[in-house]
Formats: C-alpha cells, structure tokens, sequence
C-alpha cells in the first residue's frame, strides 16, 4: 500500500509541475484570447538564458535569475508589440497560428543565442529523499518536489489575487471576454497585454528553472507545453484553479496508469493516456472542470 | 485586359454552373495539367521530381484533407499526420496479406480504414469544439503512433518497426522511375481535387460551411449534425490516408509510424493556413509554401556559407517569423492573395 501511495504523491507534484506550465497558458488565454502555443518554447527560452546567464558570463544564480526576469519580460512585451499588436481581432484560429510561428522563432533564437547543447542547472534546493517519510512510511519523496509544489502554491495565489481583487484583473476578464467591447469602454488593450505576457514571461521561467533543474535544460522542455494540453483541457482553459486540479489529476492518473497498466499494456502509454483521458472526460463535461459554461446564441 | 469575363454568356444551366466559368480559367487549368502530365515528367531533372514535386503533391492532398475538415466543416484537427499513418499502414497490409490486390483498391481501403478511424475520433466533435476540440485531437496523434509502435502485427512484426513499401504496380506495369512515380501521383491527386472542388460546391459542402459558421443555427435549418460532422470527418481522413499511403509508397520507400508525428501534422496545418482555410487551390499553395521555403533558406544559408549550427536556427527563426508575417499582412491566405490579383486583373487597366 505504501508503494500505491509512493507512486500517487510522486505523480501528484509531478502534476504540479505540469499545472505551472499550464497556468501559463490559461493567464494568456483568459486575458487575450489567444491560445499560446509558444509557452513551451518561453519556458525553454527562459531556462536556457538563466543557465547561460550564470555559465557564459559566470554571473551567479542570484543576479541571474532576476536578469532573466528582465529578458522575459522585455520579450512579452516585444510578442505584443511586435505580434499581437497587428492581429487584433482576427480570429482565435490565426492567432494560435501565430503563436506557432512565434515558437519556432523563439526556438531558433535561443539556441542560437546560447547554442543547442544540453546544461545542467543546479538550484540551491537539494533533490533528496525525505527524511522523515523514508523513516515512518517507507516512502521515497523527493524534497524538491514538495518544494516546486509549494513554490507553485505560492504562484496561483497571487495570481488569483491579481486576477478577482485588483483593477488590473477586472481589465483582463473584460480584454478576454470581448477585445472591442473593452476598447471601447476605454480599457487600455495594449498595456493589459503587454502586462499579461510579460506576467506569462515570468511564470513560464519559474516553470522553466524548476524544469530545467529537474530534467536538465535541454531542448525537450519545448515538449513539456504539450503535456500541459490535457491538463488544460480538463480544468478548463479560463481557470486558474482549473490547471492546478487538472494538473493534479492528470500527473497523478498518468503515473499510476503507467504502473498498474503499463505492463498489461506493453508499456509507454504514458504518451497518450493523459490525452485520451482528457478526451473521455470532455464528453461528459465539454468545458473542463472549472471552465466557463459556453452559452451560445443565434 | 486579357482576363475578363465580357461576352461570355451562359446559356444553359450546366454552363451556369461548371466548376471554371471563366473560358480564361478553363485554358488556363488545362494548359497547366498537360504540362504537368506531359512536359514535367521528360524534362525535370529526377532530383526535382523525388524531392519537390512528389512531396509537393502528397502534401498538397494531405493538405486538402485537412481543409475540407477544418476549412469547410470547421472542425479544428491536429491529428492529420495520424490518418496519414492509418492509411498507410493499412495500404500496407492490404497489399501484404492479400496477393494480388489491385495498388490502387489497396490505398483505397486504406483510405476508408482511415477514415474509419477519423470517424471514431471524431465523435467528440458532436460534443466539443474549437481548442478543446484540437487538444483532443492530439489523443488521436498520439495513440495511433504508438499502437502502430507497440503492435507488431501493423509492421509485419519487423523488429525495427520500419516498413519498406512494396513495388507499385498497376496491370503489369511498374513504377521504379521518379517520374512513372510522379505521374501517378499527379493522377491521383488531380481526380481527388477535382471530387473536393466539386464536393465542395455541391450541398454537401454547403452544409459543411453552415456547420461550420454556426453549428447550432444550422442545425436549426435542418442540417443533421451528426451526419455532416461524421461526414466531414470520414471525407477529410479519408483524403489525408490516401495521401499517407502515397507519402510511404510513393515518396519515402521505407517508413517507421514515428515518421507521422506531431510534426508532420502541424506542417500540414500551417499548408491550410498559409494557403487560406476554405479553399481548394489554397492547399496547393499552402504545401507549395512549406515545401519551397526551407530548400529557399538552405539555398541561402549556404550562398552566405554560414556554420551548420547557425543556419539551422536561423533557418528556424525564419521560418517562424515568415509564418508571423505572412498571418499579419494577408491572415486569410495566398489564396486570397490570389483572388486579389485576379480581381485587380479583371479591371486592368481601368479600375474605375
């Protein structure tokens, strides 16, 4: 029993990794609009210039970090300006095109920047086992985990304080509801954006470093983004709470998946359980778990 | 002043609705197939034949699949690349284990196996839509890719999971050169267009457009959802199998299920876009697009003679920033690009 539990915890903070990815996601799209696929390639951007911060330039992790936030928050602001800016209202379809195109371009730059070969980034949070828990429970916990799960816990707070208590976050529920309509009652759409992508900037290098520190900085983190995809959809790509509960439920299906029925199923099916879980799951409830109910009208 | 319309009356209905009205068009449409049927395969050189025009063409068919779906019926899919692998994996098989079977009626229910598949993973679509809709779509990708991997029987239990298409042969004649290879192509993807265009214009394409911009409001009007959405999905994966088996006969030779990966599925989105959703010619240059453009800036790279390892970056960088431009200055595509120009031309030189 205790190696079910084992198993479970570890796939819930893995889960938490994947909500911090997705929170990404949901902030850019419950403001725009605009399904930003480039995330996985920010977060990749983000851990890559951090390491390359703090091995090129030998700066330490303390001034490398905040430089970095800079770097992110100067690249929203330049998706914005540069992208996003000439596409207002088009249609979501051009927009998610968009971000596509804005991932390759993110992708080459980085590597071209700091080259392609994998780093190593050690952040001062050891990744050892609990003490404690191995003593009373026989179970192995990493206490990196439970720190990224607290570090996450943290993240969605703010932001949903950010996002119901403060006058910056009515503007962004009205940018996202309907961009002309909160024009025209004088919502400045270009700040609110500039705002959400560099806020997208900053959580996607939080993602990223603890990521980057898990997995090493590699190009694959580019592929994280796509496992945040169920776990969007089944929270609901408009909620904040949505892409914790959804990142919870599929970190922690898709490991126990892979340990009780991966044998039976000749292994691998990490790869798409969590996808064809989601899509079961969105046949019962066609807005995720936490997302808005669609109403529509003729 | 040449393309123009004046004094071209329609007398019969049937002249009235024929798929060129134009008599500019028809010569034009005309003198392009018999080049491409009878001057491209003697006098391009093999190289061009085997590593444009042949992926040109599969692309552009994979790419038509797909704009029917999404395009047409609105049904936003990232699991093309996935229909591909159906139906070539299926052709495969057909032609392994039943001898004798005529190529052609192999790929063909190749296709209908593919579009079998489409029509499963299409069912969400009654219930959901727009990005929920794609992210599911991705379930497709995924899981067809790695049944095609885990079950040996697909492969015909090689152990390394790769496939070598077997010779293409119709009544007795085989198809070994890049350009025997390139005509059947060419015929096979020209009757497929031909049956889109027409598809498209028919009801059934009408219905697929009124699903598409409201779903609820035509079913109001009497379009069976159901049915319109599953039909779109069968059409689309059926188009996107055939092109997949050409893709693995035709062009590859040898093929392995990860060959049809995500990848492969947004490459064939990006051809939609940039040729223009909604339309059958904005396929063709959709794939013409992706095809050239990376050849373009390789071609490039090395006139600059710049280290690998910058080119391919910036060859990515390009790439990306080109897709940008080209949503911002023209977002419904070169087709409408195309459209443009040929309005622009109908009123030169008076455009008053």
């Amino acid at each position: 029993m205790s190696f079910f539990f084992e198993v479970l915890i570890a796939g819930l903070l893995s889960g938490v990794m994947y909500a911090l990815v997705a929170l990404g996601f949901v902030l850019v799209y419950k403001a725009s609009g605009v399904f930003n696929f480039a995330q996985g390639a920010m977060v990749f951007f983000a851990a890559l210039t951090c390491v390359g911060f703090n091995e090129v330039f030998g700066l330490s992790l303390w001034i490398a970090i905040p430089l970095t936030m800079l770097v992110m928050v100067i690249l929203g602001m330049a998706i914005e300006k540069i992208v996003l800016r000439r596409l207002v209202n088009q249609p979501e379809i051009t927009l998610f095109m968009a971000t596509i195109g804005l991932s390759f371009f993110i992708e080459g730059l980085a590597q071209l920047l700091w080259g392609s070969q994998p780093h190593k980034l050690t952040l001062p949070i050891e990744d050892v086992p609990i003490a404690f828990l191995m003593d009373q429970f026989n179970m192995l916990i990493s206490q990196f985990d439970v720190i990224a799960a607290c570090i996450c816990a943290i993240l969605v707070l703010v932001l949903a304080l950010l996002f119901s208590k403060t006058k910056i976050g009515r503007a962004l529920r009205a940018v996202a509801d309907d961009h002309q309509a909160a024009l025209s009652v004088g919502i400045p759409l270009q700040h609110i954006w500039a705002v959400v992508w560099a806020v997208a900037g900053f959580v996607s290098l939080v993602a990223g470093l603890l990521w980057g520190a898990r997995n090493g900085v590699q190009f694959s983190l580019v592929y994280i983004a796509l496992k945040a995809l169920p776990v969007l959809i089944l929270g609901g790509f408009t909620s904040v709470p949505g892409a914790i509960a959804g990142g919870l439920i599929i970190g922690a299906s898709e490991k126990l998946a892979e340990v009780y029925l991966g044998p039976i199923m000749g292994g691998g099916i990490e790869g798409w359980f969590p996808y064809v879980l989601a899509l079961l799951f969105l046949l019962v409830r066609p807005e995720g778990l936490f997302g808005e109910k669609i109403i529509r009208r003729i | 002043m040449f393309y123009r319309e004046a004094g071209q009356f329609k007398t019969t209905y049937a002249a009235d609705s024929q798929i060129f009205p134009i008599k500019q068009d028809r010569i034009g449409i005309a003198l392009l197939f018999a080049c491409a049927f009878f001057v491209v395969p003697f006098v391009a050189p093999a190289y061009v034949i085997s590593a444009i025009l042949i992926p040109f063409l599969i692309f552009s068919l994979a790419a038509l699949g797909l704009n029917i779906l999404t395009g047409y019926a609105g049904q936003l899919s990232l699991g093309s690349a996935a229909f591909m692998a159906v139906g070539a994996f299926a052709s495969y098989n057909f032609v392994l284990r039943i001898p004798g079977i005529p190529l052609l009626l192999a790929f063909a229910l190749g296709g209908i196996c593919a579009s079998l598949v489409g029509m499963a993973f299409g069912l969400p679509s009654l219930r959901i839509r727009g990005f929920y809709l794609a992210a599911a779509t991705l379930a497709t990708q995924f899981f067809v890719v790695w049944c095609l991997t885990k079950i040996s029987w697909f492969t015909n239990s090689s152990s390394s999971g790769v496939i070598t298409a077997q010779e293409m042969t119709i009544l007795e004649f085989h198809f070994h050169t890049p350009a025997s290879k390139y005509v059947l192509t060419l015929s096979i993807v020209a009757v497929l267009a031909l049956l889109a265009k027409n598809m498209v214009r028919s009801n059934i394409g009408r219905s697929w457009m009124a699903v598409r911009d409201m779903d609820v409001a035509a079913e109001v009007i009497g379009i069976r959802l159901m049915r319109t959405k599953m039909l779109a999905f069968a059409v689309s994966s059926f188009y996107c199998g055939i092109a997949g088996a050409l893709y693995a006969y035709a062009y590859l030779g040898t093929v392995e299920p990860e060959a049809y990966n995500l990848d492969l599925s947004f490459r064939i989105l990006f051809m939609v876009i940039i040729g223009g959703a909604g339309s059958i010619l904005g396929a063709f240059l959709g794939a013409a697009f992706i095809i050239l453009l990376p050849i373009l800036i390789d071609f490039i790279t090395h006139a600059l003679a710049l280290p690998t390892s910058v080119s391919s970056n910036l060859e990515l960088m390009v790439f990306g920033g080109l897709i940008i431009f080209f949503l911002i200055v023209e977002p419904h595509g070169l087709a409408r690009l195309w459209q443009i120009t040929k309005e622009k031309c109908r009123l030169w030189p008076f455009p008053y």
